[in-house]
């Protein structure tokens, strides 16, 4: 089935050199499929990043093409949300603002936009947060309306770039199921960039492993189809073998490189 | 807000410099007493209060001329120093072409160009050009570093969500102002109402270090030209009043800015909120 279904987004050889010298990314194929959840996963400083800031249209690459099969537009940047490692929240605007920027930007007035932000924000649990200020909130709820502002343009594709790093375990698992579910509702495509074994095997439906640098995916990994999560899949034998493979995949390049 | 600040310690924050003021007044009333020291030497507290207000007329008439100078050159150095600042933030050559000689205007000492302002611009119009020189600075300076100082990410979500994808010089023209607008003018808040309450107690010192050079010249009305003025006549009661006239504006000026800064950056900022107990 998934042959029938052309890919999202294609990378293909794409190379990265930074001004700097450094080399980021060096000849990176990799397919996004629709619908699908995948997770970028590697060491941090292999290019990760790059890769998906290269999606987003927000770097471009040195040598290689990005594109997107399926569309006859060419400029795909209002089907995208970018969430960033930190919330990134503007602190003189309170919630609902925040969450209108994209739209704003997008020329929608805030009258016009405040349908689709309180849906974004029904859709992360933060309904009665619309006024607050983000200094009130905690780092979890500030998490949530980022994504609330990324998903208020209804993207396509979500591209998400270690969004949970920075917060504790508990806030981090919430925040994971609230995605999982966040994705089966909107059926969006979700790019998720991570160095957490764990993470990416939970959320997953296929995880891209990726050699440090320069940045390479050095193998993929299926991960659990959507009806294999219940409540239990934390704990569960499928999830732990899961993370062996994934950790074992990821030991390999560095044994190779070391040898 | 308000039952914060009525708490035991910010009430013994009044109290303490207001006992201390009380003391030091108090001591120096005494001292001139029993020493019997004359006023042309040191005038007691008293003696000042008195002064006031039996020169009010003549020293309200100064304070209301240097209170007008200071705030019309806080004003423009608003306007100036804020228009400036956004031109040199939109643009890379502007900013590299400009800002040296804004520099080279703060660290010349004012003081040194009030003669030769005296010279080619009338009276009132060379003070106010020497208040406006030395608050200008501090507001560009604050202003430009506020409007360089937001998020890096913020920026690329505009870049995301903003930009046309047809990138002619016009569009990024447009996209710059709309940044300008919606992230770099908010997030430039703070540090420009930094740079405006240091800019109010500099407008009022380059609106007296102008009056006391055109003072010596002969002409002025201002309360610095007055203190000059007593100081030849010996009338160091006065001297000390318009002194202190001098020194609650400064004081004035300053409370009303840092209120007018608190009130803006009251719902967000950092510096305005009410510490937890």
């Amino acid at each position: 089935m998934t042959e029938a279904v052309p890919p999202l987004v294609c990378l293909q050889g794409v190379t990265k050199v930074f001004a700097s010298g450094v080399t980021a990314l060096s000849d990176l194929d990799l397919d996004v499929r629709p619908g699908e959840f995948l997770s970028l996963l590697g060491p941090s400083g292999c290019g990760k990043s790059t890769a998906l800031r290269i999606i987003a249209g927000l770097a471009h690459p040195t040598s290689g093409s990005v594109a997107w099969p399926g569309a006859a537009a060419q400029d795909h940047r209002g089907e995208i949300g970018f969430v960033f490692q930190e919330p990134t929240l503007m602190p003189w605007a309170n919630v609902a603002d925040n969450v209108w920027l994209p739209l704003r930007l997008r020329g929608v007035s805030r009258r016009d936009a405040a349908g689709s932000i309180a849906d974004a924000l029904a859709l992360v649990g933060l309904e009665g947060f619309a006024a607050t200020y983000p200094r009130e909130l905690s780092g979890g709820m500030k998490m949530r309306v980022s994504i609330a502002r990324a998903l208020s343009l209804k993207p396509r594709l979500l591209l998400m770039d270690e969004p949970f790093a920075a917060l504790d375990e508990i806030t981090r698992f919430r925040l994971n199921d609230d995605l999982l579910r966040l994705q089966g509702e909107l059926g969006c495509t979700v790019v998720f960039v991570t160095h957490s074994i764990y993470e990416s095997a939970y959320l997953s439906n296929r995880i891209a492993i990726m050699s440090p640098r320069p940045g390479r995916i050095v193998a993929e990994i299926e991960g659990a189809a959507r009806n294999e999560r219940g409540t239990d899949f934390r704990t569960s034998a499928r999830y732990a073998e899961l993370c062996r493979r994934i950790s074992r995949q990821l030991e390999a390049p560095i044994a190779g490189a070391s040898s | 807000m308000k039952p914060a600040n009525v708490t035991p310690r910010g009430f013994l924050r009044l109290l303490l410099p207001a006992a201390v003021l009380a003391i030091a007044v108090g001591t120096w009333e005494i001292y001139v007493r029993a020493a019997a020291v004359p006023p042309y030497i040191l005038p007691a507290p008293s003696l000042i209060l008195w002064t006031m207000v039996a020169d009010w007329p003549l020293l309200s008439a100064s304070l209301l001329t240097t209170l007008k100078t200071t705030l019309l050159g806080l004003i423009l150095a608003v306007v100036g120093g804020v228009a400036l600042a956004v031109l040199l933030s939109l643009s890379r050559i502007v900013e590299y072409s400009l800002y040296p000689f804004a520099v080279v205007l703060q660290v010349t000492p004012v003081i040194a160009i009030a003669p030769l302002l005296l010279i080619y611009m009338p009276q009132d119009a060379a003070v106010l050009a020497c208040a406006w020189l030395v608050a200008f600075f501090p507001i560009l300076s604050n202003t430009m570093l506020g409007l360089h100082s937001v998020d890096r990410n913020l920026l690329e979500l505009f870049e995301l969500y903003g930009t046309s994808p047809l990138q002619t010089p016009w569009t990024r023209f447009r996209a710059r102002l709309r940044a300008l607008w919606i992230l770099r003018r908010p997030a430039a808040l703070p540090a420009f109402l930094t740079g405006l309450r240091i800019a109010g107690g500099l407008s009022l010192i380059g609106a007296v270090v102008a009056e006391m050079a055109a003072g010596s010249a002969g002409a002025g009305s201002g309360l610095a030209y007055r203190i000059i003025e007593s100081q030849y006549r010996l009338n160091i009661p006065r001297l000390f009043a318009a002194l202190v006239l001098l020194a609650l504006t400064g004081v004035i000026v300053f409370l009303l800015l840092s209120a007018f800064a608190h009130f803006l950056l009251r719902r967000w900022h950092e510096s305005a909120l009410a510490r937890e107990a």
